[in-house]
């Protein structure tokens, strides 16, 4: 317990649209930020060594582990978490909803890092093939559903989206 | 439309369940769960917060084995922000030892929340509670602990040699149990038999379903109240509660146990009682909540392993047509250093004595022996996986040394479809089934006619690769009689089985249901509000089922929990019953105020009616208003006999099984799957690369189809990564090599490969329902990999004998000269 690790640092962040200031200690992690300091809990933790994904987040729009960023580095950043997917009483996303029609979520605990890496791959790569979508997830480890029906999932919501698409320019 | 013929009609027979449910059983709807868990509104253990909570960190050993000779813990409770630390010792003095269900002379080691002497390396031997995490952690580094290290023993059947460490010296050696099953006769078979098959060893290896979501607790012990509050993923709450009140002198009122959502759990999340006393008694001495959360390290070192098990000198007699007589072994499993759930597993693999098979003589000397590495807990096909691949190992063992078409073979020795109900050699009744058709529609998934074909032109292409055809099966054996239990120890108190239900109409006419099970991703919201919705003429969508284990709903019985594949029987018959309860008490209610028959009642939509009139009828709040909050409307007769708050107890038709001769109907249903898959195994590297996957599953009558097949894809996919790339290695001094998901390779979304599936239906005789559990279907991908590897290796090659087969095991496999560790003898 040096006197590094105690120093209190000042972050503020913006997450998922709404400005933050808080204290954290330097060796907070910024998983650690979100669920305690801010109450955040819809990020997970699962493996504490940056293999599992469960605490994925987007931050200034990179796909990040937040359990391999101290919340102090997080500092001036912009984060969108799965809260920031679709309001709290509101309706599912698109990405969302597919998970829940292909049943893609069993104990739903990697549910909200997969939906941040799905939707990360989607924004990018819109109409990816089975084998972009297996490795757009293998940074997520889920233990329930051997990956098809989450794989079945990302694919439904791209052909919605290709339909919607489609649908809107014709 | 719901009709009912009685008021009172609720002892059911199977015909009139079955015409009750289909509207909505047996529809894939989507999940009710899904859509707080999508949005990260799911309330996991470690998202609870208690005021004035702390923060608890343990202290383990990193010795494999070693004596304590001294703890100091001056120097962390000197840390500001520490609230309390203790012992073992310490521990020990304030709690009894806990329940044991092993027979003498494992009955006699004494166990307490941590440990006294380090056992394996991960052992608790201190605990701290502090402010925060990080306090906590860091304040137990300051615990000075003084370790005599001793020597290890990391092998089951060295453990049984007397010159070997004994763990704990109260027993004298390292023995957790032992018996001899023995069924039909073996020596008559062995004598009488064409060929006899000897293999010298197959070997199960160690690993677990490693939930995402790690343990967790958060326990108060009010000191106003004197009861314990428990917020934990536990799985098995009332096992838990039956052995922590005794421990902790508490009566089991006052234990109250709650959650809602668990990241997953496999069996691997069993055995939390140690943490869960040690967090009660810490929380005692500070005044304070308790809260853990484990690290995935200590997860890994600790929270507790699959059964290891070796099998010795193997005999399998078979003659000339190729009828597999049976089979003689002895088997060694590794219970690790603690029988937290142990030694269960020495009964519960006899389930499926036989596999799929029609073996009439068996005989198994069955040794549990004590060793210093993580106790084991059960892990998705508990027990029975481990003995069912070797029994596809012996079948697909056979085929090879005696030129059988593998799947000729395996065909003439299932149990045929007119043979059930089957009983097995040991008394146990498999209920239905049709395997030779399940096997068909596996390798119609994989086209097998044409993965020969790229077999023979792939091997004479001389592009350094193989392919490799597979077969496996798990009997999936759901709603265990826990009778069994004393086979193992016939002290034990335990018999039959069951799960209880409450559904209730609340005051302005709400249905909800509250289950006596813990739920791990099962969808149990789903598919039981799904039977409620169609018997008591609703929606799903209007059955609120609430979420979670809450001790304080009364909806349990010592069984209740999620584990062994029953909820689909137990759980959903538990719903079942509580409904009918419920309609016979609306249709009373009804009946007086439409002034009419009970047997009249129609219920549909929310409304009771007279035989479906919509003028004659009243809505379900005014039934709820009736009993609630108007009876001087209701003739006392009626008022006084209903609640409309209604429990019901769903109890399987078990006997006790006989201990002496180890017979009885150990479990009331046999799920099965049968998976075909081809395999390319890379010459140069040993890499296996799956090719194409089919997994065919039977569990009767299916509530949701849709999550039966999800439960399909997810016990496939932890196959396959325990055959190839799950393994927990030890070290000769019992280090654990790999206590990480950098070293434990938990497989991805590009390591399981794409699974095709089908299905077959059928009906359990035995179940009100139609179902069968169908959780544990795990095992399968570890023969069906192991028997394509052996198909890649080719004729004479060394017999692929570890269910774990990583690149540089099937490198050495292929480059094989020596003892093929199999041998045939031919009258």
């Amino acid at each position: 317990m040096s006197s590094d690790a105690a120093a209190i640092h000042a972050v503020e962040v913006t997450i998922n649209g709404e400005r933050y200031e808080r204290p954290a200690l330097a060796r907070q992690l910024l998983v650690h930020f979100l669920r305690d300091t801010l109450g955040l809990r819809g990020t997970h933790i699962g493996c504490d060594t940056g293999n599992c994904g469960a605490c994925t987040v987007i931050c200034d729009g990179r796909l990040t582990k937040s359990c391999m960023l101290l919340a102090a580095q997080a500092d001036g950043c912009e984060i969108t978490t799965v809260e920031g997917l679709a309001p709290a009483r509101g309706d599912l996303t698109p990405l969302q909803a597919a998970f829940n029609a292909e049943h893609g979520v069993q104990c739903g605990y990697c549910t909200p890092g997969m939906l941040m890496s799905a939707s990360f791959l989607l924004e990018r790569n819109p109409n990816p093939s089975e084998h972009e979508i297996r490795r757009g997830l293998k940074g997520n480890i889920c233990r329930c559903t051997g990956y098809e029906n989450i794989v079945r999932a990302v694919q439904s919501a791209a052909r919605a989206a290709a339909a919607a698409t489609a649908k809107g320019n014709s | 439309m719901t009709d009912f013929t009685a008021p009172d009609a609720v002892v059911e027979t199977i015909e009139s369940v079955q015409q009750e449910l289909g509207r909505w059983t047996g529809k894939s709807i989507p999940r009710k769960e899904d859509r707080r868990l999508l949005k990260g509104q799911g309330q996991f253990v470690d998202d609870a917060w208690m005021f004035r909570q702390g923060y608890v960190h343990f202290l383990r050993s990193p010795h494999g084995h070693a004596n304590i000779r001294s703890i100091d813990t001056t120097k962390a409770e000197a840390v500001p922000g520490v609230y309390a630390t203790m012992t073992g010792a310490e521990m020990a003095e304030q709690c009894e030892p806990f329940f044991r269900i092993a027979p003498d002379p494992a009955a006699r080691i004494e166990e307490y929340p941590l440990a006294l002497k380090a056992r394996f390396q991960g052992d608790a031997v201190a605990v701290v509670l502090a402010e925060t995490r990080e306090l906590a952690r860091d304040a137990a580094e300051l615990i000075e602990v003084d370790y005599e290290p001793l020597p290890a023993v990391v092998d089951a059947v060295r453990a049984a040699d007397p010159r070997s460490p004994v763990l704990h010296e109260e027993i004298g050696s390292n023995l957790a149990w032992h018996g001899i099953y023995d069924y039909g006769d073996i020596d008559w078979a062995l004598e009488n038999a064409d060929h006899v098959v000897r293999i010298d060893r197959l070997h199960f290896h160690r690993f677990s379903s490693t939930p995402l979501e790690c343990q967790g607790a958060l326990v108060n012990w009010d000191p106003g109240t004197d009861q314990i509050e428990i917020l934990s993923n536990i799985q098995f709450p009332m096992f838990a509660t039956q052995v922590l009140g005794p421990s902790l002198g508490v009566g089991q009122d006052q234990l109250l146990w709650r959650y809602q959502d668990s990241g997953g759990a496999f069996g691997n999340k069993i055995a939390m009682y140690p943490q869960i006393a040690a967090l009660a008694l810490i929380s005692r001495k500070a005044g304070r909540p308790a809260k853990w959360t484990e690290y995935r390290s200590e997860h890994m070192l600790s929270c507790g392993m699959g059964n290891e098990r070796t099998f010795l000198d193997i005999e399998v007699p078979v003659m000339r047509d190729g009828t597999i007589l049976g089979f003689r072994m002895r088997a060694f499993d590794d219970a690790g250093a603690y029988l937290h759930y142990e030694p269960l597993g020495a009964v519960i693999w006899s389930q499926v004595v036989p596999g799929c098979y029609r073996f009439k003589h068996v005989n198994v000397d069955y040794t549990e022996t004590l060793t210093n590495k993580c106790p084991t807990v059960p892990n998705r096909g508990y027990s029975r996986l481990q003995h069912l691949w070797m029994i596809e190992r012996l079948v697909d063992t056979v085929a090879h040394e005696l030129e059988f078409d593998p799947v000729q073979l395996r065909k003439l020795n299932y149990v045929q479809p007119e043979d059930y109900p089957y009983e097995t050699p040991n008394g146990c009744i498999y209920d239905s089934g049709d395997l030779p058709l399940t096997l068909d529609k596996a390798l119609a998934l994989i086209d097998y006619p044409s993965a020969r074909e790229r077999q023979r032109s792939v091997a004479s292409s001389g592009a350094g690769k193989r392919i490799g055809i597979g077969i496996g099966s798990t009997l999936d054996s759901g709603t265990n009689n826990f009778g069994q239990a004393r086979i193992i120890n016939p002290d034990l108190p335990f018999s039959g089985n069951g799960e209880a239900a409450t559904v209730r109409l609340d005051l302005y006419g709400e249905i909800f249901c509250t289950l006596g099970s813990s739920p791990t991703g099962q969808g149990h919201e789903t598919t039981a509000a799904q039977v409620v919705a169609d018997i008591l003429g609703a929606s799903p969508a209007d059955v609120r089922v609430h979420a979670g284990f809450n001790k304080e709903h009364g909806a349990y019985v010592g069984f209740s929990g999620t584990y062994a594949s029953q909820f689909a029987v137990t759980g959903i018959n538990a719903a079942i019953g509580a409904a009918r309860l419920l309609r016979a008490e609306i249709a009373t209610v009804a009946a007086a105020a439409l002034q009419c028959e009970g047997a009249d009642i129609q219920l549909e939509a929310g409304v009771a009616s007279y035989r479906g009139d919509g003028e004659r009828a009243i809505p379900l709040i005014g039934i709820a208003n009736l009993v609630y909050a108007n009876n001087a409307e209701l003739p006392p007769e009626v008022a006084d006999g209903v609640s409309l708050n209604c429990r019901y107890v769903y109890r399987p038709p078990f006997q006790v099984p006989d201990p002496v001769t180890k017979r009885g109907n150990l479990t009331l249903t046999y799920a099965v799957q049968i998976h075909a898959c081809v395999i390319e195994l890379d010459e140069q590297t040993g890499q296996v690369r799956i090719l194409d996957y089919g997994a065919v599953d039977d569990c009767g009558n299916r509530i949701n189809p849709q999550i039966v097949e999800g439960q399909v894809h997810g016990a496939t996919g932890l196959g396959v990564g325990a055959a190839l790339y799950e393994a927990f290695n030890y070290s000769e001094a019992g280090q654990l090599l790999n206590a990480s998901f950098y070293d434990y390779h938990a497989v991805t979304a590009l390591d399981v490969p794409a699974i095709k599936t089908d299905h077959l239906e059928s009906p359990s005789p035995f179940t009100p329902n139609g179902a069968k559990g169908m959780g544990e279907g795990g095992g399968a991908p570890l023969a069906t990999i192991c028997s394509a590897i052996q198909d890649a290796l080719g004729p004479g090659a060394e017999l692929v004998s570890d269910s774990h087969n990583p690149p540089e095991r099937v490198w050495r496999l292929l480059r094989s000269t020596g003892a093929r560790g199999v041998e045939v003898q031919t009258r």
